[in-house]
């Protein structure tokens, strides 16, 4: 990460530590809707982030990602209304259960070089069958959802992950920074080269000396593991689960526009994605809801037309053209 | 001397047809050694299954005397053989010195150390002005030497190239030959040629081995080669001497 901010000339470096700063300071001029936006916004940076691990970085298609969200969460939560076990603990078993799923999908589609697309559909099959699977579960609700009961007592119980407002936003700016920071730290290291040279060429990559199986394994564990961390997030700021919502394939692509609109295999990208596409999909909620239009797909056409020009008109992103513009990137001498 | 690379008995067959029949050779450490021959003589099977991208059907494969047929590219790579291909893969999207720092992360773990070490093998091979230039606008040429530079960054004990002189002209490749040259005797490296262009194979190379329908028909020295009846009527043709 070091580098991340040697590589940055001054102005870059000005306009990184500006926009900490503020989102740091946010809380004390937001009001609590401009809050829940940044706090949203914050959160798909995170996932954003996650899923470009292993998309951007090792690139490899994953259109499941809501599986790990969904894990995280359901795992998390069932802990502590089942058993009282908080999210600082449940976190662990969450994070390794989604693990184990993506070892799972990893391990058969690397394994028996399923690539590309077909991939891709491995990983949305994966979600698609917990999604039914967890319809059936009773212990945590089935098809009627699980709820985190809210209790005006133990508000402020960090600890256990309840709290307000304002202590989600912190939260989620911890998990974005965290991210930002060790995908800087692996796109410079040994294993982040590794996962380049096999997004860009597998057999050139092998003929190398890279281990490509296990190059692609880390990628999915890693990402699948901080993704099921966001769904601790979720659970806990949402305080309802519904197999339905939180496995859906929709809930997958949600996650990946960000990274794809911000620049794939960029350390910023899924930031700047996040930071565009979030307001606008509130945005036009609101306006939807104050013009009292009641076509529920409005929004959506109005969200595509957006992508559509954005994808049209920088194509590979927007942080690789806006860095270039702004001038931020500096010239490795 | 103990050989760097034997070969022996090495046979593959697809279904029915024999691509690689019984050959044996064997590479010294230091020298340049060239297999040559006519398309489809097997040659590329031959350096597949050196490099562990196939498994050969009979015979055996050691590289410091430790047997590796069989084995996957990258375990091959990790002993200490680095292979070019005949049509160049370099990583398109990343620029030219880090894709000779990912063969140069092989076996370093510190990034500064690779780095620097990706910029001399850069500088050796005439593409150090153009480090910072996308690989995919790169010339052929330069592509080749850039997969060259790639290869040479996993600090190779061997050096299998695959045809690394096709579509370069006349003075490129003397530029080549004199580059290739150097790896041997500057940075110790052995080299296995496959090579269709003899004005760089008598140039380079010290012992050669000529294939035929995938069994060997003459090996030996280049000057002894190139007069053997066998391979003039099967490959080189009457005027080529």
């Amino acid at each position: 990460m070091i580098s991340l901010w040697r590589d940055m000339n001054r102005r870059g470096q000005v306009t990184v530590a500006l926009a900490f700063v503020l989102l740091l300071f946010a809380p004390v001029a937001a009001t609590r809707y401009v809050l829940s936006v940044l706090t949203l916004i914050l959160y798909f940076v995170y996932v954003g982030q996650a899923w470009n691990l292993m998309m951007g970085y090792a690139g490899q298609l994953s259109l499941g990602h809501a599986l790990y969200v969904g894990l995280g969460g359901y795992v998390s939560a069932a802990l502590w209304v089942h058993f009282g076990i908080g999210p600082w603990l449940g976190v662990f078993p969450a994070v390794g259960i989604a693990a184990a799923f993506g070892a799972a999908i990893g391990w058969l589609g690397f394994r028996f070089g399923i690539e590309g697309v077909y991939f891709a559909l491995l990983t949305i099959a994966f979600a698609e069958f917990t999604r039914i699977g967890f319809d059936h579960i009773g212990f945590v609700g089935g098809a009627g959802g699980l709820f985190i009961p809210y209790e005006q007592s133990r508000l402020g119980e960090w600890w256990n992950l309840r709290g307000s407002q304002l202590f989600f936003y912190y939260l989620a700016f911890c998990l974005a920074v965290l991210a930002v920071l060790l995908t800087a730290l692996l796109a410079r290291s040994r294993l982040g080269y590794q996962w380049l040279a096999i997004r860009e060429d597998e057999t050139a990559a092998r003929a190398l000396g890279i281990d490509v199986f296990w190059a692609k394994m880390k990628a999915v564990l890693i990402s699948s593991s901080m993704t099921a961390i966001g769904g601790v997030f979720y659970a806990f700021y949402y305080n309802s689960l519904f197999p339905a919502q939180l496995f859906d394939m929709s809930r997958s692509i949600e996650l990946i526009l960000g990274p794809i609109v911000g620049g794939l295999g960029t350390v910023f990208g899924p930031v700047v994605g996040a930071f565009i596409l979030t307001p606008v999909g509130e945005l036009l909620i609101s306006l939807t809801e104050k013009a009292g239009i009641n076509a529920p797909g409005a929004k959506a056409i109005f969200f595509g037309l957006i992508l559509m020009t954005i994808i049209y008109l920088v194509p590979t992103g927007v942080w690789p053209w806006l860095s270039q513009r702004l001038g931020f990137t500096r010239r490795r001498s | 001397m103990s050989p760097l690379l034997s070969v022996v008995d090495v046979g593959k067959r697809f279904r029915g047809l024999v691509a690689v029949d019984r050959v044996s050779f064997t590479v010294q450490p230091g020298e340049i050694f060239a297999v040559i021959g006519p398309n489809g003589a097997g040659k590329t099977t031959l350096f597949n299954m050196i490099a562990g991208v196939l498994a050969p059907n009979e015979g055996t494969i050691s590289f410091r005397g430790e047997r590796i047929e069989g084995r996957t590219p990258d375990a091959v790579c990790r002993l200490g053989v680095a292979r070019t291909f005949q049509i160049v893969r370099p990583f398109p999207g990343l620029s030219v010195e880090d894709n000779v720092m990912i063969g140069a992360l092989l076996h370093r773990t510190d990034m500064a150390a690779a780095r620097r070490y990706a910029r001399e093998v850069l500088a050796t091979l005439d593409l150090f002005d153009k480090r910072d230039f996308r690989a995919s606008t790169l010339t052929l040429p330069d592509r080749k030497r850039l997969e060259l530079a790639r290869a040479l960054a996993t600090d190779p004990k061997l050096l299998l190239l695959d045809e690394v002189m096709a579509g370069l002209r006349p003075t490129e490749t003397d530029r080549m030959v004199e580059i290739l040259r150097g790896v041997n005797r500057d940075m110790g490296v052995t080299i296995l040629l496959i090579e269709h262009v003899m004005r760089a194979v008598m140039a380079l190379a010290g012992h050669m081995l000529v294939l035929h329908h995938g069994a060997p028909i003459a090996k030996g020295a280049p000057q002894d080669v190139v007069r053997d009846p066998k391979v003039i009527t099967s490959y080189l043709g009457q005027e080529t001497i």
